[in-house]
């Protein structure tokens, strides 16, 4: 039986899903369906459901924009995050929340993600990292790790890979956070905060790719996949209790950067305010 | 606004789409179209519109899509190389059925090409830039006051038609200053989306009564939710395979431009009855076509003008009427010969078709048009 979430959030006539058996991106789905169901019940956030807006490139990642039950908007290969600034400049109250993947966000579309986190422009970014190009059949993408294995890369990959958090946080990204498809409530949680946080927001969630990524790199099954983020991906309250040795070879799971840097639109209102004189919204001259 | 004052073709597309109800502009700085980024930076937040330089071409009309989803009427200006990037996109907002305008200053190509020259070389790109079948409008200006009235226009063609539509404007046009008295915005006929969906809708946003070809848009954000994509879609807005739903969209995106297309067409005749030859020129070329025709008169030679003010669709039915009498057609414009192939698909056999053009990123002048209608044969290259 679909859970009351499914009834409430996800569009049924539309379900199932295309993803692969095994693959992370339906529980990176729930995640931020949960997060929003969270958001709307906390009375003292009270998120308005007409107000959110998903907005999603190209890749497995994007099909998800279409089974989520909101305004949505399925855009093209890189320019979802664009897309999304259109939306949250033309109407500020809005909830813009980007769900896009690893390709999409870093590589044909890296240019948007620097720049939106650059202005700080209150949009909320979803990145479903899976490591891999998983609906043109597994080529590398750039987060592929160096030496790992995908079909144009028959010899191993000779890129090195972005980690996505320290890129938007290195392009002035006020929030960038990483979470994982293991730790479900950890990332709820960092996926909530990322849509209250008023700026720019990115959440590079660790998808598993069993059907692509992890065959060709003898990962194992989804349940090994998952195992490996168990055991390597470490949540910040436990991280910051380890020594040096143990944290050796992991990654920390949680927000990583956070600065309270003015928002895009409301700086833009002030332009507004100067410009016109007070009159937001008056008539042609 | 109603005393004359001194404008550039440029200022005059932004005081139009002011005057439209557009509120938001993203692009990026590209010559010759710059002047309209930098006013619509100073023009828009004084009317409580938003202007926002984006990184690339890519991006601007990506947020122009997403500003006009949201239900802000958004435009763009660019250039040749800004116009190669934003084509993907715009095939997006055709399929997508999203309204905006598309401005392009056209420059002499290809490539980066003479930056600061004029040209119409993109008068086929802006038919057949972006991939697929897909339906256009473009229009195309000849002087200032009517760069402010057809920016009007678009807007309003666009919001009706629900497409993207182009401002193909040349650099002549873009950077020609006129004296001009702008018309009381109060007067001028503005055209808006329909807020709601169709009656019967259902909640099917693409949702088209019979016999009607525009499905009705409501911005995201008030009260329904349904879903936007380019992959081809039925009535409700989800991705389809069934061949049958997806050839039928595209033959109504296709109709819905050609259905209309006299709705959609606009044409210039001048001193074309009586004459034996017509010049056939769009854009700023004009300016040159009418002191030739002027000078050719003075000499008794019967020479008249036809004008696609719509450029796309081309009026090809126009074409054939009001020509119908004229021996010989000269076709004049700044390319290799791209309108040439409509207005040789329109003549009528036993018309003559000649043609005069430039691609060196020099203006065509009355001269070059005197001696081409004067002369015997054939194409003329004026090189």
């Amino acid at each position: 039986m679909p859970s009351d979430l499914v009834h409430l959030f996800m569009r049924i006539d539309h379900l199932p899903h295309i993803w692969c058996p095994g693959c992370g991106n339906g529980t990176i789905m729930r995640d931020v369906a949960v997060a929003i169901q969270e958001l709307i019940d906390d009375p003292e956030i009270s998120l308005n459901r007409e107000n959110v807006v998903i907005v999603s490139g190209i890749g497995c990642s994007s099909r998800a924009a279409g089974y989520l039950d909101f305004n949505s908007i399925h855009t093209t290969h890189g320019r979802a995050i664009a897309f999304a600034s259109g939306i949250k400049l033309a109407n500020p109250k809005l909830n813009v929340i980007v769900l896009t993947g690893d390709g999409d966000c870093s590589a044909i579309g890296g240019n948007h993600l620097i720049h939106a986190a650059r202005r700080n422009l209150g949009l909320t970014v979803i990145a479903f990292n899976n490591n891999i190009y998983g609906m043109t059949g597994g080529q590398y993408s750039p987060t592929t790790p160096n030496g790992d294995r995908a079909t144009t890369a028959p010899y191993g990959n000779v890129d090195r890979p972005f980690d996505i958090a320290n890129l938007a946080t290195g392009a002035g990204a006020s929030f960038a956070a990483r979470g994982d498809v293991y730790h479900v409530r950890e990332t709820i949680d960092i996926i909530k905060e990322a849509i209250l946080h008023k700026g720019f927001s990115l959440v590079d969630v660790y998808s598993v790719c069993p059907t692509y990524y992890g065959r060709k790199n003898k990962k194992g099954d989804a349940v090994k996949m998952l195992a490996w983020q168990r055991d390597n991906l470490i949540p910040t309250a436990k991280y910051y209790h380890m020594s040096e040795n143990e944290r050796a070879g992991k990654k920390i799971i949680g927000i990583l950067s956070y600065n309270d840097y003015p928002e895009y639109t409301e700086e833009y209102a002030r332009v507004i305010e100067r410009a016109s004189g007070g009159k937001k919204g008056g008539a042609a001259k | 606004m109603s005393k004359a004052v001194l404008m550039q073709g440029n200022e005059a597309v932004v005081e139009g789409a002011i005057a439209a109800g557009a509120r938001f502009f993203a692009g990026y700085p590209i010559t010759p179209s710059t002047e309209i980024a930098e006013q619509s930076a100073l023009r828009l937040p004084q009317v409580g519109g938003t202007f926002i330089q984006m990184e690339d071409e890519l991006a601007s009309v990506a947020a122009v899509l997403g500003a006009s989803a949201a239900g802000v009427k958004a435009f763009t200006a660019t250039s040749g190389p800004g116009f190669s990037l934003m084509q993907e996109n715009i095939g997006y907002g055709m399929m997508a059925e999203i309204p905006c305008v598309i401005v392009d200053v056209q420059r002499t190509g290809p490539s980066t090409g003479l930056a600061t020259s004029p040209s119409q070389g993109d008068y086929m790109q802006a038919r057949w830039g972006t991939h697929g079948d897909h339906p256009v409008i473009a229009l195309s200006p000849s002087s200032v006051l009517e760069a402010y009235r057809l920016t009007v226009r678009a807007f309003n063609l666009s919001e009706k038609y629900r497409t993207p539509v182009i401002l193909l404007m040349d650099e002549i046009v873009g950077h020609m200053r006129e004296g001009v008295t702008l018309p009381n915005p109060n007067e001028l006929i503005i055209n808006s989306r329909k807020m709601s969906f169709h009656d019967g809708a259902n909640k099917q946003c693409y949702f088209v009564p019979e016999g009607q070809y525009v499905p009705a848009m409501k911005p995201f954000g008030r009260g329904e939710r349904y879903n936007v994509t380019g992959l081809a879609h039925d009535v409700s807005g989800f991705p389809t395979n069934d061949n049958a739903v997806a050839g039928a969209n595209i033959k109504r995106l296709l109709d819905k431009v050609e259905k209309n297309a006299d709705d959609i067409i606009r044409t210039e005749e001048i001193l074309l009855d009586d004459a034996e030859t017509a010049v056939v020129c769009f854009g700023g070329t004009k300016r040159a076509a009418m002191d030739a025709i002027a000078a050719l008169r003075e000499k008794g030679e019967k020479v008249g003008l036809f004008r696609p003010v719509t450029v796309w669709p081309f009026p090809e039915k126009q074409l054939r009427e009001k020509c119908a009498h004229v021996r010989r057609l000269l076709v004049v414009e700044h390319n290799h010969g791209q309108m040439l192939l409509q207005v040789q698909r329109a003549a009528a056999p036993a018309q003559r078709v000649d043609f005069l053009g430039r691609i060196d990123g020099t203006v065509i002048t009355p001269d070059d048009i005197i001696a081409a209608i004067e002369g015997k044969e054939g194409e003329y290259h004026a090189q």
